[in-house]
Parts: structure tokens; sequence; C-alpha cells
């Protein structure tokens, strides 16, 4: 069975049509990329799959919760969206650590509030995954005294802390100076590697040659096409596609 | 200038100062609850009470304290409210200083990036862990500093109680006065004993501040 299942979602601001009913669906450890222009509603689409827009239309299933949009904020559904969340590691742009705990503590926070896991077993759980990324040795230091590419390993940490179904990454290196987007792709790769579901918003296209299963190109708020990289990259057979990756290559 | 008369003064002031010092903790206490429950509900827009609220601030700031004072502890008997006059101090200053606080509250959570909320929620936060555990520790280091002027001027606002005979600091000053026939002496020493008091909260805030900041340090 599908891991994510996505119908018909629509997410209009105002007049604009941002996203215009996309339907997808994702396989369990697929790593699937999604490329397009600046406005083209691929970051909303995936900030749509974690709620944190509230799509105008639509349902999207993650495991085995389904919500539906546009529906009313009772209880009952904002608890299906925490419990979807749950299971969806978020990992943003701006990496948005939170500065006033150390490294440990931003990883310790989800198993400590969300699972309820003991403040020692979380930390034997943090100092762990911190390892994994390659930051064993920085567990005890704020945000403000890392660089952004160990920021942004902190912050996958965090997500994985919580045991996630399925990864999702928003841009996760434009914020990052060039050499510090490697080390942040490679914790990405490892992790494709183990078999992680992941959905991808990103620009670098040897990334997503390296580590795509399938990407898909956006535009306006819709699918153009999506395929296997090399499909895509080499022949693209729609002219949209074929207009963006001359301009970004 | 008499040396006497300030060592024969002092005790009596620095009983009065007492009086300035819980008017200005109590008051303190009432108004950070005040201000902090304030906030939320404006931020939160809480139906009817964020326009409770938002009337409240706007009443409060757009109108003198010394009048505030005067429809507490004057007007209020007229439809049966009697208050005593430390009580109607404080309940002037509570609610006034309060007001003041939900505007450095509500600014300084309003301050905190969007994307600490975003963090917090797409872990699968419910919106008041997030609040508890991300927003408001942030928020409190940005709203020392306005907390601080709040303070000040609540510790100085207190001598306004005086003219509901409430023998605060200043009051005790005036009566002193009246005795002793030293107005430059004894208004002097009073201002020395505010900006003693004041300058020793000052700089356990500073402390605070920095104590609380030491995060952002490289």
């Amino acid at each position: 069975m599908s891991i994510i299942q996505v119908k018909n979602l629509k997410k209009t601001f105002g007049t604009n049509e941002v996203l215009q009913g996309i339907d997808l669906t994702i396989a369990k450890s697929e790593v699937v990329v999604i490329m397009g222009p600046s406005g083209s509603g691929k970051s909303t689409l995936l900030r749509c799959l974690n709620f944190l827009e509230e799509p105008t239309e639509g349902t999207i299933r993650i495991g085995e919760f389904q919500v539906d949009a546009g529906g009313n904020k009772n209880r009952k559904r904002k608890k299906e969206i925490r419990e979807l969340r749950k299971i969806t590691g978020f990992v943003f742009q701006s990496f948005n650590l939170f500065p006033h705990k150390t490294a440990i503590e931003n990883v310790m926070e989800g198993p400590i509030i969300i699972h309820g896991t003991k403040v020692e077993e979380a930390r034997i759980l943090a100092k762990a995954l911190l390892t994994k990324v390659g930051l064993g040795d920085r567990c005890d230091y704020y945000p403000a005294q890392l660089s952004g590419g160990q920021q942004q390993r902190v912050a996958i940490a965090r997500s994985l802390a919580l045991n996630p179904m399925v990864m999702l990454y928003d841009e996760p290196t434009s914020a990052l100076d060039p050499e510090l987007v490697k080390e942040v792709l490679q914790v990405i790769k490892d992790l494709a590697r183990e078999g992680m579901t992941m959905i991808i918003v990103t620009h670098e296209m040897n990334f997503a040659k390296d580590v795509a299963d399938r990407v898909i190109f956006m535009d306006k708020g819709v699918i153009v096409e999506q395929g296997t990289s090399e499909e895509i990259f080499l022949n693209p057979k729609e002219d949209r596609t074929r207009q963006f990756l001359s301009i970004v290559e | 200038m008499d040396v006497t008369i300030i060592i024969d003064s002092l005790p009596s002031l620095l009983k009065a100062t007492l009086m300035t010092i819980l008017l200005a903790a109590i008051s303190i206490v009432i108004a950070l609850i005040i201000g902090f429950f304030t906030a939320i509900v404006r931020i939160l827009k809480v139906k009817i009470l964020n326009g409770i609220a938002t009337t409240y601030v706007s009443i409060i700031r757009g109108t003198p304290l010394l009048v505030q004072i005067f429809v507490i502890y004057y007007g209020l008997p007229q439809i049966g409210i009697s208050l005593d006059p430390i009580s109607s101090g404080v309940v002037a200053l509570s609610l006034n200083a309060g007001a003041y606080l939900s505007e450095s509250f509500r600014a300084s959570i309003l301050a905190v990036d969007n994307g600490q909320m975003e963090a917090s929620l797409s872990m699968g936060m419910t919106y008041s862990q997030a609040l508890r555990r991300i927003i408001l520790p942030q928020s409190l280091r940005i709203a020392i500093p306005t907390l601080s002027n709040t303070f000040i001027v609540l510790i100085k606002d207190t001598s306004l109680v005086s003219v509901i005979t409430v023998t605060e600091l200043l009051q005790m000053s005036s009566l002193i006065i009246a005795k002793t026939f030293e107005p430059l002496t004894i208004y002097l020493l009073a201002a020395a004993i505010y900006w003693v008091l004041i300058t020793f909260f000052t700089t356990i805030l500073d402390k605070l501040e920095v104590r609380s900041s030491k995060y952002l340090v490289r």
C-alpha cells in the first residue's frame, strides 16, 4: 500500500490558485524530488502535506491517518492533524532549530513531549542520532554556535527522533553557503539508502539525479510531468520542463 | 541644611519606603498575571474576551493614572464599592501596569520567528505545548528590557498613591516637611531613596537579561 496519497489537493490564497488539484501517490521507501520555478506551488504542496498550510480542497492520507481539507477546526480534526504530523518529519529551509536549547536538547524535545519518553532515554536516542548525522561532538552547542550545515543536520536529527514514516524537506540547502550543501545532502542520501520515504523540494539537480526514484516537475500549481531522473533531465516531454531545465543548467 | 534632620527623619522615611516596596511588589505580581493573560487573549483572539481586553488596554493607556486612582478611590464608593486607600492603590497600579505589560508580552510573543511555531507544530505539538515550551521562553528574553521599564515606572507611580492618603515614601516626606520646614533636604532624601530602589531592581533585571541571552553568544 502506498504510504502517502494525495487526492485533488487545491490551495487558494485569495484569488490565486496556488495548487490546482494535485494527485500524488508515494510508495514506501520511495524518494521523490519536486522541482519547479519559484511560485510553482512546490513548497505549498509540501506544507499542505503537514497542514502548515490549510488546503482548500482535497484529501491527504499519510500512513493510516487521513485528513480532508477545509474541515472545521474542531478538537477531533486537530487531533487527526497532530497524529499525521507525528509520523511526518519536516525539514525547513531556515532550519528553525529552537535557539534557546542545545543541539541535543533540540533533538530530545520531540521524544519527551510527543512520545513521553523519559529524559535519560531521550538523551541516549538524541546522542545516537546526532552521531549518525556526524555531530556527536556538538551535543552541547547552541544553534548560534553551529554552522548552517550543522544546524540543518541537527534539524534532520530532530525530525528523525520521532521515528517518522516519511520525511519532507522544503529546500533544505537553499539557505546554506555552497561549501556546506554537500554535508547536508550526504545525510539525506544516507537516509535514502536506509529506505526512508522522502519528498524533497530542491534545486540541486545533481543530487536529484543521484538520489531520486522519481522526479516531479511542477509549474503554476500543477504537476507538469514526472518520471525517473533520466526521463525528466535527459528526455523531458513538456516544453515548460525543457525551458526550466535550460535555465537551471 | 542640617545633618540631624536627615538622621532624625531617616527612620520614618525608610519605614514609609517599605510601604512603597509593598505597593510596588504586590502590584507587579498582579500586573504580570493580568498582563500575561490579556496578551494571550489578544493573540489568540478569544471571542468576547478579546474585545474586553482590547478596550481595557485602550482605556488604561488613554487616561492618566491619577484619574484612574481618583475613580477607584473616590468614584467607586458611589456605586457601593468602597476600598481602603491601600487596596485602591494596589488595584489602580496593577490595572495600569497590567495594560502596559500586556503590550510588552504581546509584542515579545509576536516577535518570536513564526518558524519556531511551525517547527513545533510540525512535530505534532499542540498549540499550548508549543507556546509553553518553545515560544514563551524565547519571548521572555525579548520582553525583559520593556518589563524592566514598566517596573521602573510602577515603582515611581506608587508616589501618586500619596494623594489618597497612603503613607508611602512621598506622603511621609510631606508629613515630615510640615513639621521641619526643610523641603529641599527631605525631598532630595526621598529622591535618593527612590533612586537606590530603582537602581537595585534594574541591576537585577539586567543580570537576568544577560543570563537569559547566554544562548545567543557565539
